[in-house]
């Protein structure tokens, strides 16, 4: 190939350019760190970057917003176009959202792509989060990066919540009503934190403006930095990668960055911002104008939160109402308490800790890059799964208004069915789960040791038929025997050999029974031994 | 087709099976051999950032020539918002679809491998680390055990210092911190209860049985700030047949001729309880479902609230419209530690 005289000026520009920023710079050094850094390829190692993606779609069309929306609940008639509401006293805030979707081309279109974003983003962080768990991935050395994630995901529902609560409108305000009320709830510091909080009596006129501070800037500045701490962390460590042939925990096999994978993770940023455009331009959202501005008194039927809430509200409707108690004089309200706080403060707190958890169980230090498929480690998966199944039993008595009219049930009878389910199923889950995980490792020890059935049938000399069975590749054996086969713990006795008591011995009883739950049912993988034995007796 | 090199003969099985290394054969894909093919998918890419440029040119076009209308026609808003969004919509997907079709077709996809190094620092670097901060401490004379004094200082002032800012910030965030608002409302002795929202008060002969009013203080509307004083005192106004009324005991004088007014706000979390079922006398939250009995004192009946909705005494006045013998007697809405005190 010859280069045509405009083509070799253009490369001389480009490398003077590069020469000036690297002189000042020295940034041939990052160039050549990550550029040809490698990134191994499966389709679930893009969720993170749908997180990512979302996230940076809502910084570009929240700016928009900004532009518009007038955080302030001071009393206007309104004035705009919309017939509707005209001469309705209602806040500037609600005003201003009235204004920017119905009088500024556009608008509309920008708020429901922010909203679409806000709604994909959350779902892909716990569909991020889901496909860490399953794997392994929160294990050494990447248990600060789990907590880091952890706390975007946390950060990702405030970020939510607070947007969600800025129009003003009936449901916004009814859902800040609500918080007020689980704020209320709290012992002793509970009331002063909603004095705080609100400004004084609800709803005040405090609260909008101090969202849209945490909204704009605090939440979003927080998620911002973690994440780039986030991804500092997956280039320091390197990404993980599932098991095959060569990948070890001391090695990465994959596609370089440049230009694979800025090709595609380039390309699956645009891909991301098309759908959530699509999904704005014919989905309505939110459309606060059927609502109206916020008055305490009206609310509809069937009205829902974000969903990412849905499952909070759940637990609101599914406890019973007797444990409110008087104690002394004061007033602790546990219908409310336990729902609101304790059980997602449990729920949030095992899952911050998990990759601890597990690894009293296994007592493995080392560093692991490879994944676990999710069978080889049938306990976690089932408590993932248990987990999940709880989370939508919720988010379905969170919508069971709706369930009701949607399959002509009481809702007195759908409640009274999930305060039940919601401890039996997530038991029945992981059972399930667990036999399901041990059942897919005995059927790849089967394989490993018969190979795959190949339909073919022989007739032997001796006059029986039997079917031809193939042998696995090595590459195939190699992904069903890999995995790390653990062990429960062994307790060391009470005593030492002197008969004096060890220190810590309830603690280490107490690893060796997590130990046992995870490890004591497992299926080994097949050893060389087994598979010559199985061969030979083929033949 | 299996290489048996897992299998060594019998005597010298080995104890686990060994890496056979990252998989050699590479299959090629159709514009790595046919360079045709290669073409097609270069004009493929080149038409899917096409449909990109088109894409804004949509958008644009939207932008400019669509009319947003007078600003109420909901139609002419969606079809604007339309137009916008599906020009972006393909402007984003065309390069999207573009740059991933061109890594999938054109880019060389042979993986690599590279090394990784434990994250844990060598011994020696440790303890470099570790020498340095020695030596910097003892630069600053704060070595282990010394200048207690200074130390202690230092750390308590630092300790303390935010507090500086931390109390008056906070301490301005609640306003008059006057817990003692949430025990009273607008209600008060001789007060005519009215039509939430237009404030017209209500007669007790306008109450029919089985009709339901949403019901605000006289006098609210003309409030600068009424949303505080709303959202405590509405009510809901309900009359049923006196016969189907269960009195609580020492409210006999509450009601008026089966007229009964309860606190609309749930004693639950807060929300409005705004559904009357005529035939089973219920209040509905819908908020989280708690049920209410308004033939028996508002008792829950079912649901997540603990305490019956607050009852407003009630009278009629000489004019015949219903008005509040005094506030409620505890106070509305949600559970909070100090409610009884
Ligand atoms: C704002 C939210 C988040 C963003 C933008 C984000 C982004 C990413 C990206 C782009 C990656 C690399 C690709 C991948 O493995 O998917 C990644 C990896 C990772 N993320 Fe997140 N993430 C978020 C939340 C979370 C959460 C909630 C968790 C778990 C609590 C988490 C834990 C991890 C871990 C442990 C890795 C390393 C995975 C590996 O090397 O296999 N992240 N994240
Ligand atoms: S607020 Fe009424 S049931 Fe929860």
């Amino acid at each position: 190939m010859t280069t045509s005289p405009s083509a070799s000026k253009v490369n001389r520009a480009a490398g003077a350019t590069a020469n000036f920023v690297d002189e000042r710079t020295s940034i041939a050094g990052f160039v050549k760190y990550f550029s040809r850094k490698l990134f191994p390829d499966h389709w679930s190692f893009m969720l993170g970057e749908v997180a990512l993606y979302s996230f940076i779609i809502l910084l570009i069309s929240g700016v928009f917003l900004t532009a518009f929306f007038i955080p302030a609940v001071t009393p206007v008639h309104y004035e705009g176009t919309f017939e509707t509401m005209a001469g309705v006293e209602m806040s500037e805030a609600y005003a201003s959202t009235l204004h920017m979707s119905f009088e500024v081309p556009g608008g509309l279109l920008m708020r429901q792509i922010h909203h679409w974003a806000a709604l994909i983003f959350t779902a892909s962080i716990m569909v991020h989060m889901a496909r860490v768990f399953f794997t392994g991935a929160f294990r050494k050395p990447r248990e600060i990066n789990w907590l880091v994630g952890f706390t975007l995901m946390i950060l990702s529902l405030a970020a939510g919540f607070t947007g969600y609560s800025l129009p003003d409108d009936v449901l916004s305000g009814n859902g800040l009503r609500i918080i007020e009320g689980i704020v209320r709830s709290i012992p002793i510091v509970g009331s002063y934190i909603s004095y705080g909080l609100f400004g004084g009596e609800f709803p005040g006129e405090a609260l909008i403006p101090r969202l849209f501070t945490a909204h704009i800037l605090l939440v979003p500045a927080l998620i911002l930095g973690l994440i780039a701490l986030h991804l500092f962390l997956v280039f320091l460590h390197k990404h993980t990668q599932y098991p095959g042939g060569g990948r070890t925990h001391k090695n990465v096999v994959g596609l370089p960055l440049f230009p694979v994978y800025t090709a595609k993770a380039g390309g699956f940023f645009f891909v991301v911002f098309g759908v959530i455009a699509l999904m704005a331009s014919v989905l309505t959202i939110n459309p606060v104008w059927n609502y109206g501005p916020y008055d305490p008194s009206p609310v509809s039927a069937g009205t829902q939160p974000d969903w990412y809430i849905l499952w909070i509200d759940g637990l609101l409707r599914v406890m019973p109402g007797f444990p409110e108690y008087v104690i002394g004089g004061y007033t602790l309200s546990l219908n409310v308490l336990i729902p609101a706080v304790v059980v997602p403060g449990l729920f949030f707190g095992f899952l911050a800790l998990y990759p601890w958890i597990e690894q009293w169980a296994t007592g493995d230090r080392t560093e692991k890059h490879v994944l676990d498929r999710p069978r080889n480690v049938p306990v976690r998966t089932g408590i993932g799964v248990a987990l999940i199944v709880f989370y939508v039993i919720l988010v379905i008595e969170g919508s069971n208004d709706i369930v009701a009219t949607l399959f002509h049930l009481s809702i007195n009878d759908i409640t009274w069915f999930i305060r039940f389910a919601v401890f039996i199923l997530p038991v029945v889950a992981f059972w399930i789960t667990k036999r399901i995980c041990l059942g897919l490792q005995r059927k790849d020890r089967e394989l490993v040791l018969h190979g795959h059935e190949t339909g073919r049938i022989v007739r032997h000399e001796s006059g029986e038929y039997v079917e031809v069975h193939e042998p696995l590749t090595d590459q195939e054996i190699w992904i069903r025997v890999s995995y790390d086969n653990h062990k429960p713990l062994v307790l060391e006795p009470e005593t030492n050999e002197f008969g004096v008591r060890r220190r810590w011995y309830r603690w280490s009883r107490f690893k060796q029974a997590v130990s046992r739950f995870y490890y004591e049912d497992r299926v080994e993988p097949v050893t060389p031994a087994e598979l010559e034995a199985a061969r030979s007796s083929h033949h | 087709m299996s290489t048996l090199s897992n299998q060594p003969p019998s005597h010298e099985v080995p104890e686990a099976f060994q890496d056979p290394g990252v998989p050699t054969e590479h299959r090629p894909r159709r514009a790595d051999v046919d360079e045709r093919a290669a073409k097609r998918a270069e004009r493929q890419v080149a038409a899917l950032f096409g449909m990109s440029a088109l894409g804004t040119v949509i958008a644009l076009v939207s932008y400019f020539a669509l009319d947003i209308g007078d600003g109420n026609d909901i139609q002419a808003i969606q079809r604007i918002n339309m137009g916008i969004g599906i020009g972006v919509a393909l402007a984003m997907f065309g390069i999207g679809l573009g740059a991933i079709h061109w890594a999938k077709t054109l880019m060389r996809d042979h993986e690599m491998v590279e090394d990784r190094h434990e994250l844990r620092s060598s011994d020696e670097t440790r303890e470099a680390a570790l020498q340095d901060l020695r030596d910097g401490a003892k630069d600053s004379g704060i070595g282990v055990g010394r200048r207690g004094l200074l130390k202690g200082s230092l750390i308590t002032a630092l300790a303390v210092a935010p507090l500086s800012l931390l109390v008056p910030q906070l301490g301005g965030l609640g306003g008059d911190w006057n817990l003692d608002k949430w025990r009273r409302t607008m209600w008060a002795p001789g007060v005519r209860l009215a039509r939430d929202p237009d404030g017209t008060p209500i007669r007790a002969a306008d109450v029919t049985i089985g009709s339901v009013f949403h019901v605000i203080p006289e006098g609210l509307i003309d409030l600068e700030h009424p949303l505080e004083a709303k959202a405590k005192a509405v009510v809901i106004l309900i009359r049923l047949d006196p016969k189907d009324l269960k009195i609580v005991p020492g409210r006999e004088d509450w009601s008026f001729d089966g007229i009964v007014a309860y606190s609309k706000i749930c004693t639950h979390v807060g929300c409005p309880v705004a559904l009357y079922e005529q035939q089973t006398h219920h209040l509905l939250c819908p908020c989280h479902q708690s049920t209410f009995d308004v033939s028996d004192g508002c008792k829950v009946v079912f649901g997540p609230a603990k305490r019956p909705l607050p009852q407003l005494p009630i009278a009629v006045d000489d004019e015949g419209y219903i008005v509040s013998q005094r506030d409620f007697e505890e106070p509305i809405g949600s559970s909070y530690w100090e409610r009884l005190k």
